[in-house]
């Protein structure tokens, strides 16, 4: 059916060109002979074909088109009165002769115009009589071309300022109401069309009218272009009149895009002035209008504006158009809560790109439009929709982008919490983009809590969520990223070496849950940035301090498995004990910490563990004071024993310190002989036989009760000797050891037997 | 009943900014008869706080402490009980019981007192005790992993001695309380 008909159309326009062009030529033999009678007759016929009502407008237009051109020709005719020799006055009343009503004002407008370019008449009486004079053609189609064609014609004779129409009571008001009436009424007749005709299927119908629709949307153009439409009269006489149709109509289709029309065809300065009438017509349009989609383009097009010169800003403070145009935006979510999500966001992102450009200072409203988009999402579960996310995305880019200095994005309170609601990976992606822009900009984030901050941001970078396991991510996405969250670690620096230390905390704090897939990438620039400051302390005078940073980062890289970091932080170490720690005290305070970390160190293999360890036992042994030494040098003899399951437990070597140990004490013995007459107290003694029996219990084969035996009969010997020095915290403590090994003998067991032989 | 405050390894301000401030409101001036800390203050500010809880102060060195002139190790009788505190890096390994014990023996104290691993731990040990406060302000330490703010306080009675451990864990002070009893009037076995 809708075929056939197609093909009647075809045929119908056929048939009404070929009559057009036929009557034409005959209009235009009259012409020649300056036949006026015969022109008007042939002239009607002619426009008769234009009073059919089978054609579509697209069709229409073809047809209309014709007619206009023939027009022209019988328009030169009657403007030349020597010709056909009536006046344009009687011309006009000539015409309304005609049999048919729309041939009939046709011909009335071709006068009509003639007319008023003789100006024997003011220019508005004219064409108020030809405005209203078309209210005779009320079918929609006809209608609206024959007001089309009044538009026309009218075009070049409107009394606007500066033109030949203007004066003697003919002004620019009387423009622009000739104008608007005649908008008005093409509205009115297009709406109509919506509901005209029973048994049309409204897709067809709403073609119909689309393709229709710029006839309407020209009168606008018009009014746009009126010079004397300033913006006193665009605000109290177009805007409103403009308004109250759009509003009045009540038909969708026409809301919609007569609004999208004012929008893009008037200046950007009037809507600025305007914003307060314009948004409240938006409140007012059928609720069936995409509401989002005009304040979008509106926003947009003052965005741009705000862009094109940094004059114009100041308007924009002075008319609040933040403040108005993000009510009208909440007023609308909230007033359509049906709204899908992405709409709801692409208009969070309009209003935030207008924000950066027109009050880029004003972090306060870029965080109102994060928090209304927080609030939208709250209570929903994390985005599925793809362009709801990419809308997100977009929306967190944008101050990014504009600031080019991500800080920034980091004191807004709303930011990290608009990227809870992303799904785990568009959430990834942003917090690529995040790093991305640091890295591009150079931006070195200098506190701390903005570390904190930051890595909230890039969780999903840092650590699994969501339960999803690391095996699961494709690998060279991992990798990208891992790398990417390592770059980024040395742009986090401070001088000071108090915020550093506190950003590498923070740092280490959140890579250390990352788990050890992550690791490998991360903790290796934390380390060196690390070594960055400690470097800097020794340089500085407190190389004591930046000897223990040392061990805390070897510490920390053998927690990670890393044993060449860990062995670079030793050797450092090692350095700074040897070059700057010179007073005795420190020395043996510092060595001791040595001994201590690497102790506990598991990461070594047996190369580097024999290597560090033959150095701290050979700077122990080097201490300026021989009890010192001695003391450092037992405990060396833990270095070989780690009483873990896997620990080495080099029972040898244990005991080699031990008797170096010794040794050493009696040295130190003989020295005091020497030098002071006596020998100085046993608490050597003492102490290194406590050692032994450490290791006794501990199951040290080395150790027997025979050199326990020994010893003991050693301390014995020097406190009864009168050379020894007597000292009454050596005596209890040899007492108390005595205890000790008695109490051990008397717990039965194993430990009873093991200490049985020994006799104390 | 004496009361005696164990704390140390506070590390402030390099790896703490203050103590909690669950823990400061119940640190009251005058409460307490005594304090030992086991040092790692760091500055001379946490000192004189320290000193305007109670003036019977008693702190040893730490290898980070600003002021170096903390004794290595001290020693005080409150009531019948001698007490030993020493910060506990010297004593290697660290935090081994058994090298601790040693210590014990040699300065002849009933309760010893150490820190360095910022890990509470209180053992009865050859009829003496020994005990770790931890770190009062939970500070970072690579031999305990996961810190958590700790003090102890000893409530000294005649011969009995009941402690009693604060710790901060997730926002909630959790207290613990250990009874030790001392078996003869001299040092015990």
């Amino acid at each position: 059916m809708v075929l056939e008909r197609a093909e009647d159309e075809e045929k119908w326009l056929a048939e009404g060109i070929a009559a057009i062009q036929q009557n034409a030529f005959y209009m235009h033999r009259a012409l020649d002979a300056n036949n006026l009678r015969e022109a008007l007759k042939y002239s009607a016929l002619m426009l008769s074909e234009l009073r059919t009502s089978n054609l579509s407008p697209h069709k229409y237009y073809d047809l209309y088109m014709r007619a206009f051109d023939e027009l022209r020709g019988l328009e030169m005719f009657f403007k030349d009165e020597s010709r056909h020799g009536v006046s344009v006055v009687d011309l006009y009343e000539l015409v309304q002769h005609a049999g048919n009503i729309l041939p009939r004002l046709y011909l009335l407008c071709t006068v009509g115009s003639v007319y008023i370019k003789s100006k024997e008449a003011p220019a508005k009486d004219i064409l108020k009589d030809l405005v209203e004079m078309c209210r005779g053609v009320q079918h929609p189609i006809r209608g609206l071309f024959l007001r089309s064609y009044l538009s026309q014609v009218s075009r070049d004779k409107l009394p606007d300022i500066g033109s030949e129409y203007e004066g003697d009571g003919d002004t620019v008001m009387d423009a622009v109401e000739f104008v608007l009436q005649n908008f008005t009424e093409m509205n009115k007749l297009w709406v109509r069309l919506q509901h005209q005709g029973p048994g049309r299927i409204r897709e067809k119908r709403e073609k119909e009218r689309s393709e229709l629709r710029d006839l309407v949307g020209k009168n606008l153009h018009v009014l746009s272009q009126i010079e004397g439409v300033d913006l006193e009269i665009y605000k109290e006489t177009v805007l409103p009149g403009v308004l109250e149709q759009v509003v009045n109509c009540k038909d969708d289709l026409a809301q919609y895009y007569l609004m999208e029309c004012l929008i893009q065809v008037f200046p950007d300065e009037y809507h600025l002035q305007t914003l307060e009438a314009l948004l409240g017509s938006c409140s007012q349009l059928q609720p069936t209008v995409d509401i989002k989609m005009l304040l979008s383009q509106l926003m947009e097009r003052l965005s741009n504006y705000a862009a094109s010169s940094p004059d114009v800003l100041p308007e924009f403070l002075q008319v609040e158009a933040f403040a108005k145009l993000s009510s009208a935006i909440w007023k609308v979510i909230d007033a359509h809560a049906e709204m899908p999500v992405v709409g709801a966001i692409s208009l969070y992102v309009s209003l935030l790109t207008f924000t950066l450009r027109v009050h880029p200072d004003r972090l306060d409203y870029v965080d109102q439009v994060l928090g209304a988009c927080v609030k939208k999402l709250s209570g929903k579960p994390k985005l599925e929709d793809r362009r709801a996310t990419k809308q997100i995305v977009a929306l967190l880019s944008a101050p990014i982008e504009k600031y080019n200095d991500v800080v920034r994005a980091l004191t807004l309170p709303n930011y990290p919490r608009v990227m809870e609601y992303l799904d785990s990976s568009t959430n990834k992606q942003m917090a690529m983009v995040i790093i991305q822009s640091i890295m591009k900009n150079n931006t070195c984030i200098k506190e701390a809590d903005k570390v904190e901050v930051l890595f909230e941001l890039i969780e999903g970078l840092v650590k699994d969520v969501d339960g999803i396991a690391v095996d699961e991510l494709d690998e060279e996405d991992f990798n990208e990223e891992q790398n990417s969250v390592a770059r980024l670690i040395h742009m986090l620096y401070n001088d000071d070496p108090e915020e550093m230390l506190k950003i590498i905390c923070a740092v280490q704090k959140h890579i250390m849950v990352g788990g050890p897939k992550r690791q490998p990438f991360t903790v290796p620039p934390l380390v060196f940035s690390a070594l960055r400051i400690i470097e800097a302390l020794s340089s500085v005078p407190s190389p004591e301090l930046a000897l223990r940073l040392y061990l805390q980062c070897a510490e920390a890289a053998g927690d990670c498995d890393l044993e060449p970091v860990a062995y670079e932080f030793f050797t450092q170490a090692f350095v700074l004990y040897e070059e700057e720690v010179a007073d005795s005290k420190a020395q043996v305070t510092a060595i001791h910490l040595i001994i201590g970390s690497l102790q506990r160190m598991t990461v070594f293999g047996v190369e580097n563990r024999d290597t560090l360890t033959h150095k701290a036992t050979g700077y122990s042994a080097k201490l300026l004071k021989k009890p010192d030494q001695c003391r450092a040098v037992y405990a060396c003899s833990h270095l070989f024993w780690v009483d873990d399951q896997e620990g080495i437990k080099d029972g040898e070597r244990v005991l080699l310190c031990l008797k170096r140990a010794l040794r050493i004490a009696n040295a130190a013995q003989q020295m005091a002989s020497v030098t002071r007459g006596s020998a100085g107290p046993v608490t050597l003694f003492v102490e290194i036989l406590n050692k032994y029996l450490y290791f006794f219990e501990k199951g040290n084969p080395q150790v027997t009760n025979s050199a326990i035996q020994s010893l003991v009969e050693l301390i014995k010997n020097e406190m009864q000797s009168d050379f020894t020095t007597q000292d009454p915290a050596s005596d209890t403590f040899f007492a108390s050891t005595v205890r000790y090994i008695q109490y051990q003998k008397e717990k039965g067991g194993m430990m009873g037997e093991k200490y049985g032989p020994i006799k104390a | 009943m004496v009361l005696v405050l164990a704390l140390g390894d506070l590390h402030i301000p390099h790896r703490a900014p203050d103590l909690p401030a669950k823990f400061k409101s119940m640190l009251v001036p005058g409460k307490i008869q005594h304090i030992i800390c086991t040092g790692n203050l760091c500055i001379k500010e946490v000192h004189d706080y320290l000193k305007t809880l109670c003036p019977d102060l008693h702190i040893t060195r730490g290898e980070y402490d600003e002021e170096t002139r903390y004794p290595e190790t001290k020693t005080l009788t409150i009531g019948q009980f001698k007490l030993g505190l020493c910060h506990g890096h010297q004593v290697i390994p660290w935090g081994d019981l058994d090298s601790l014990a040693m210590l014990q023996r040699q300065l002849d104290v009933d309760i010893l007192v150490t820190g360095h691993t910022h890990q509470f731990t209180a053992y009865k040990h050859e009829g003496g005790v020994v005990i770790n406060p931890g770190s009062a302000t939970g500070a970072y330490s690579s031999i305990t992993y996961d810190v958590n703010p700790s003090f102890v306080l000893m409530d000294i009675d005649g011969l009995r001695v009941v402690v009693y451990v604060y710790e901060l864990i997730d926002g909630e002070v959790k207290v613990d309380k250990i009874d030790f009893k001392k078996t003869t009037t001299t040092t015990a076995h």
